[in-house]
């Protein structure tokens, strides 16, 4: 089994009775907070065992890696106003709660920073324009960052929780299952053929395929997460042999940072145990911030990162090969080749038509067609 | 890098080497000798591909392997 990135897999999780939280300054914290610690409890950001302290936020904004010269490429990062935590100070510990996810944890306050927005927009999404839903969220931050470790004592159960597993439980499985190298797929849409064929492409030369959509907060016209989901056990259900595909969900936001978060996803994805990593066009990319392939350009300078990105850069239907096939091997010519657009698939689900099976599986068409609400409001 | 840097650290290497290294990186993307030997250090230092146990407790394995049946991710 592949190590998880930078050596251990962490786990923040403690059971409540040993301590007593009463007494902690306490803070309802966002969905999304809660989630990050989550992931960070349970070693889906292995080797985080917090929230960044200065050193570490300076160095992943310069360097794109932790101050011990871990490749790390997103802030991980708590925000508060500065008059709720006025009477706070460093070695102090804090109760942080959110009432959709249930958790309680502490986190030990290290450091109390301020912190230069523009700096963290630019360096993590190479603009500093508002209209970025990314930097848009950095500047909607309060002006405080506590950095320090975090435990979590409770949490509950949630919708999905029955395709939500750990990477301990996702490592302990691929190794029943006696898998060694393993590919994962990052997803927010249900599949299409270009999606599937990417995804046996990989898995032609590897153990087994690690389905791994992202599941929570979304742009408005995305699909909704039980769409995704029906739609893909209706895929592997009917398309996959059960002994080489696994999925379950991966619940973090998006950042829609591109080339930084295509890395960043790619970690989350060796501490599952997975070896290798497909990254498409313009892979967590919006709008035309980002070159189409810069996601997969930035790999190069990570030579340490531990999983193998696998990379395709387009996929379409030819006519006259009659197959899907990729820029690599169809030599003819454009008007031949019909694109997988997920947007005009959208379009026609939309209007609750049925694409042609060319571009989607009729199973999963009609999985999709079920749902009164396809899309986020 | 001739500021000193906290970040950073020099080493010695023989020159003749140093030489051919410059002659072999002229036209890739590398940017300088020191890009180029970091690079190929980080390379080597994580091609330590030793392999991971994970520390499960007969306890916590039958948990593990007990939620995942339920689940139906194993037989
Ligand atoms: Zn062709």
């Amino acid at each position: 089994m592949i190590k998880p990135h930078g050596g251990q897999l962490v786990d923040r999780n403690v059971k409540k009775k040993d301590v007593d939280l009463e007494g902690y300054k306490t803070f309802e914290i966002s969905t999304n907070t809660s989630e990050d610690i989550l992931n960070i409890a349970n070693g889906i950001f292995s080797p985080l065992k917090g929230f960044l302290c200065k050193n570490d936020l300076n160095n992943i904004l310069n360097e794109k890696r932790l101050e011990n010269d871990t490749p790390w490429t997103i802030p991980i990062l708590i925000d508060f106003d500065k008059n709720d935590i006025k009477d706070i100070k460093e070695g102090d510990k804090v109760l942080l709660t959110n009432k959709e996810t249930g958790i309680t944890s502490v986190l030990d306050v290290e450091e109390i920073q301020s912190y230069d927005k523009k700096s963290i927009a630019q360096n993590v999404y190479k603009t500093q324009d508002v209209n970025h839903p990314g930097v848009a969220n950095i500047y909607n931050m309060k002006e405080k960052l506590i950095g320090g470790k975090i435990t979590v004592y409770d949490t509950k159960v949630r919708e999905y929780d029955k395709y939500n597993l750990t990477p301990k439980e996702t490592r302990f499985l691929f190794k029943e299952k006696g898998w060694r190298d393993i590919v994962a797929f990052q997803t927010r849409n249900p599949p299409h053929i270009g999606h599937e064929y990417v995804q046996k492409t990989a898995l032609t030369f590897v153990d087994g395929i690690f389905i791994n959509p992202i599941i929570g907060k979304k742009k408005s016209g995305d699909f909704t997460d039980d769409v995704i989901l029906a739609s893909y056990d209706t895929l592997m259900k009917h398309y996959y042999l059960k002994e080489r595909a696994v999925m379950s969900i991966l619940r973090t936001s998006m950042k829609y940072a591109g080339p930084r978060e295509a890395i960043h996803h790619a970690i989350m994805r060796k501490n599952f145990g997975c070896t290798h990593f497909i990254v498409g066009r313009d892979h967590a990319g919006v709008g035309n911030y980002y070159g189409p392939y810069d996601a997969h350009d930035i790999f190069a300078e990570f030579p340490d990162l531990g999983i193998v990105p696998l990379f395709f850069r387009s996929f379409s239907r030819c006519t006259k090969c009659d197959s899907v096939v990729n820029d690599k091997i169809c030599p003819h010519d454009q008007k031949y080749h019909i694109n997988f657009a997920g947007k005009k698939i959208r379009e026609i689900l939309r209007n609750g038509q049925v694409p042609s099976e060319d571009m989607m599986r009729k199973e999963v068409s009609e999985t999709i067609l079920k749902f009164d609400k396809t899309f986020v409001e | 890098m001739e500021k000193e840097s906290k970040n950073y650290t020099t080493i010695s290497i023989p020159t003749p080497l140093a030489k051919k290294i410059k002659e072999r990186i002229k036209g890739t993307g590398f940017t300088s000798l020191s890009s180029y030997v970091t690079y190929v250090l980080r390379e080597i230092i994580s091609s330590d591909r030793e392999e991971n146990e994970e520390a499960f407790t007969k306890e916590d394995e039958e948990k593990v392997r007990d939620r995942l049946r339920a689940l139906g991710y194993l037989e």
